[in-house]
């Protein structure tokens, strides 16, 4: 049933069973997909938002007026689901407040005036992850303050951290980039292979794995014959994926590489699994070589109103103003800013965000291209594409009506919450239903209420047992 | 450097060129061989009752949606498909004005009443159908009559047909069969094989030009190809079409008839490729649509052979759609990463349904 195909003189599987559902998007990665990375020189002002992953926010470790170098932590947190912030340049501290952040909202950030010097902190100094245990891996993986940079920006420790009673037989490096425009994973595994796959021997000695998995779409043939050179570790697979979208969402990867199904609401480290993302596993090597933290990370600028498109190594902290910059500016000015791809990325109503962690790329779409349409009440024609569409089977048009309806119960029995949130539904969707937005709408709302109602049952037990300390409460 | 204002909405950010018009028009593109054809067979006549068919539903629902003080939707072309269905459905020598009667049904009643598209229980179309047919029926029986192009069929079988059949010329094939089989009126017997009339006598016909039949089922061929077009462009899903007709072909085989003759012959195929398959009408997800169809399937056989009508799709059709509802309530596709963890207990190892 598997087929190989032979890349570089190696055999690789292919024709591996296709996503279930998943949708086919123009790929549009041709503006910036031959561009090599290049460096962007840091701006005047970096501004670091102490919240740029999943998970607990950090506390300033720096004051107003501090000189901090490259590399220096300017923000911590105590909590284990959280990962430090680093200065991106060296200067000085010039304020620290809220600031527009691209995930939304405003987020507590550090400014810091770039001396333009780029010296680096002192403490900083290349580490033999071979001659490290796994914990020690674990702690410097935290300390670097690395997180998934697939565009999630999952705190990397904690992946790297399964409970004893999983036992992690298979790490995979996901380099699919299923999302159209983005070209910054390809372009690492074109350069950076070395390290790439560097960085998956220290992933996999981390969580204990004997198999390693690199996966990569099959429109990337150029990727796949330098991952095919460079792989030279026989623990370490090459696989060719089907170009689709959402190919590259966790649980669908795993049921396509291995057959095996992650249990609703559960995580992959429960069927043995982790899955990083290559740009990822490129980022710990290179931090391992070089003791830099994450300080940097590449971006794809694009879209038909930017007049140089790019694949650009951005300090963290730049806003997406220096960067466009960068770029040679706007031919036109856009009429929609996404950070991310266009599938699940998050449109800006400024300029003035900085790049963080999770930047994999930086969008301008003209107006024609972000042909938006004002949602109206929602019409279903069941023609079933959502259904058709959706890599997690779930019923998309009757969990949108539900939510707009309010009816909670019947979007708990549909199983709302495994919905990855991939877009399929709404991208396929014939009478522009914003199903996606409903859904997203109305599992907030479910946790919401669920919440209120334990934070309520918490109460009522801490009343009743006369002041003990309810444990309800999360 | 801020470049103006920037449209914010949530993802996705692109969509699928498809819209609800490109579908309908994909499905009145893959009518338009047989509707041509029929006008071709039947004459001027039939192509007054496509007209006033299609005006019909498409007054109706304007009427309805003015009147509601709604925003008009004619131009998805959904009100033209179902005018163009309906028609598709009666006998080509009907007079006009049932046409535009039951049009108009078809709209107000089958679809806006209910609350417009997507939300209606039955198909639109045979909703005017059988309303046309049990308000007009002696007029719906006989307005198979006068075909101009009966010379293009194969004439000797068509004798035949007059020759062993006394009722009104120009009967359905169905209907020529039901009184063969019917002990109570068959010249030949009862329980004996038909003498005189063989159904492979009416596969060419059937197949290629059939002038007994609705203005829908003057070519079989037609049909299926405008079905293989359906699936190969991803409007329709195979598995309705395909297990609806094999149910009928299984099941017509078991009680000792003509497979293929009853395959042919009647509504079935367009009720299968076209009329089964109505989004609206019809079960969202894979099993479900599984069950529907084998449900299909053995209703038209129940009411071809066991009740009085010689043409069951249209009533199966409408009693099917009237379960989709509980069919999309209980036979739901199993969410990724749910029942095999429950299977579990009950099975070992590899579950099949994956």
């Amino acid at each position: 049933m598997e087929k190989t195909t032979t890349v570089a003189g190696r055999k690789i599987p292919r024709f591996l069973p296709r996503v279930r559902g998943g949708v086919h998007p123009p790929d549009n990665k041709q503006a910036t997909a031959d561009k090599p990375i290049r460096k962007m020189g840091a701006p005047e002002l970096v501004v670091l938002p102490l919240r740029q992953h999943l998970g607990a926010p950090c506390s300033p470790t720096v004051g107003k007026g501090d000189r901090v170098l490259v590399g220096t932590v300017v923000g911590d947190s105590e909590a284990f689901v959280s990962a430090p912030v680093h200065s991106s340049v060296s200067g000085a501290v010039r304020n620290i407040a809220p600031h527009p952040h691209p995930a939304g909202g405003e987020v507590l950030s550090i400014f810091i005036e770039n001396d333009g010097e780029g010296a680096l902190d002192p403490g900083l100094s290349p580490l033999d992850w071979k001659n490290m245990d796994e914990n020690g891996i674990r702690r410097a993986v935290r300390a670097a303050g690395m997180v998934g940079l697939g565009g999630a920006a999952f705190p990397t420790h904690v992946k790297l951290s399964p409970p004893g009673q999983y036992p992690i037989d298979t790490v995979i490096l996901n380099g699919a980039e299923c999302e159209p425009f983005l070209t910054s994973d390809y372009r690492l595994m074109l350069e950076c292979a070395e390290e790439i796959v560097e960085g998956m021997r220290i992933i996999m000695k981390a969580v204990g794995a004997r198999r390693g998995i690199v996966a990569v779409e099959d429109n990337k043939p150029q990727a796949l014959r330098v991952m095919a050179e460079t792989i030279r570790d026989p623990a370490i697979e090459l696989r060719s994926l089907h170009t689709r979208y959402p190919q590259g969402a966790e649980k669908v990867l795993i049921t396509t590489l291995l057959g095996r199904e992650v249990p609703s609401g559960g995580l992959p480290m429960h069927v043995g699994v982790v899955v990083n993302n290559v740009g990822t596993a490129q980022a710990i090597a290179r931090y391992f070589r070089t003791g830099l933290p994450l300080v940097e990370r590449v971006v794809t600028v694009t879209g038909s109103v930017v007049r140089e498109p790019a694949n650009l190594l951005v300090p963290l902290g730049s806003s997406f103003a220096a960067v466009v910059e960068s770029c040679g500016g706007f031919t036109e000015p856009p009429a929609k800013v996404i950070m991310g791809g266009p599938m699940m990325g998050l449109a800006q109503y400024t300029l003035d965000v900085p790049v963080i962690k999770g930047t994999s790329g930086i969008l301008f779409l003209s107006s024609a291209e972000a042909g938006y349409e004002i949602p109206r009440e929602p019409v279903c024609i069941r023609c079933g594409r959502c259904v058709q569409a959706c890599p997690m089977n779930l019923i998309p048009t009757y969990l949108a009506a539900y939510a707009h309806r309010e009816k909670w119960a019947d979007l708990e029995r549909l199983h709302v919450n495994d919905c990855i949130e991939c877009g399929c539904c709404t991208y396929t969707c014939p009478t522009r239903n914003p199903i996606v937005q409903l859904i997203k709408a109305g599992k907030a709302e479910l946790a919401r209420r669920k919440a209120l109602v334990e934070k309520r049952r918490a109460d009522k037990a801490a009343a009743d047992a006369d002041g003990g300390g309810g444990n309800g409460s999360r | 450097m801020e470049a103006g204002r920037f449209i914010v909405s949530t993802s996705p950010h692109i969509r699928d060129p498809i819209t609800t018009r490109r579908i309908m028009c994909h499905v009145i593109a893959a009518l338009a061989p047989v509707t041509v054809y029929a006008v071709v067979i039947h004459g001027i006549h039939a192509f007054y009752v496509l007209v006033s068919s299609i005006a019909g539903a498409m007054l109706g629902e304007l009427a309805v949606q003015k009147g509601r003080k709604l925003p008009v939707t004619l131009d998805d072309c959904s009100a033209l498909l179902t005018g163009l269905l309906l028609a598709l459905t009666l006998p080509p020598q009907l007079h006009w004005w049932i046409a535009l009667i039951a049009g108009l049904v078809a709209t107000v009643l089958g679809k806006q009443m209910f609350g417009g598209l997507g939300h209606n229980l039955f198909n639109p179309a045979l909703v005017g159908r059988a309303v046309a047919f049990v308000s007009w029926a002696s007029y719906m029986n006989a307005g198979y009559a006068k075909s101009a192009s009966i010379a293009i069929a194969n004439t000797s079988t068509h004798k035949l047909i007059e020759k062993a059949v006394d009722v009104a010329s120009g009967a359905s094939p169905l209907a020529a069969m039901k009184i063969i089989y019917d002990p109570s009126t068959s010249p030949i017997g009862p329980g004996g094989v038909p003498h005189g009339i063989q159904a492979s006598t009416y596969y060419k016909p059937l197949f290629l030009a059939n002038p007994w039949g609705c203005l829908g089922e003057v070519s079989a061929l037609l049909l299926i190809l405008g079905g293989v077009y359906l699936v190969a462009v991803r409007i329709i899903d195979w598995k309705i079409p395909v297990i609806y007709v094999g149910t009928v072909a299984v099941l017509t085989s078991f009680t000792g008839r003509d497979p293929l003759f009853y395959t042919l012959a009647g509504g079935l195929l367009i009720g299968a490729v076209f009329m089964a398959t109505d989004y609206t009408t019809s079960p969202l997800a894979g099993r479900g649509k599984v069950v529907y169809a084998l449900g299909l399937g053995l209703v038209t056989w129940l009411l071809r052979f066991w009740s009085n009508n010689p043409e069951g799709v249209m009533f199966a059709i409408l009693f099917m759609n009237g379960l989709v509802p509980i069919i999309d309530r209980y036979i739901l596709p199993r969410t990724y990463g749910t029942v095999r963890e429950a299977r579990k207990t009950g099975e070992s190892g590899e579950a099949a349904a994956s």
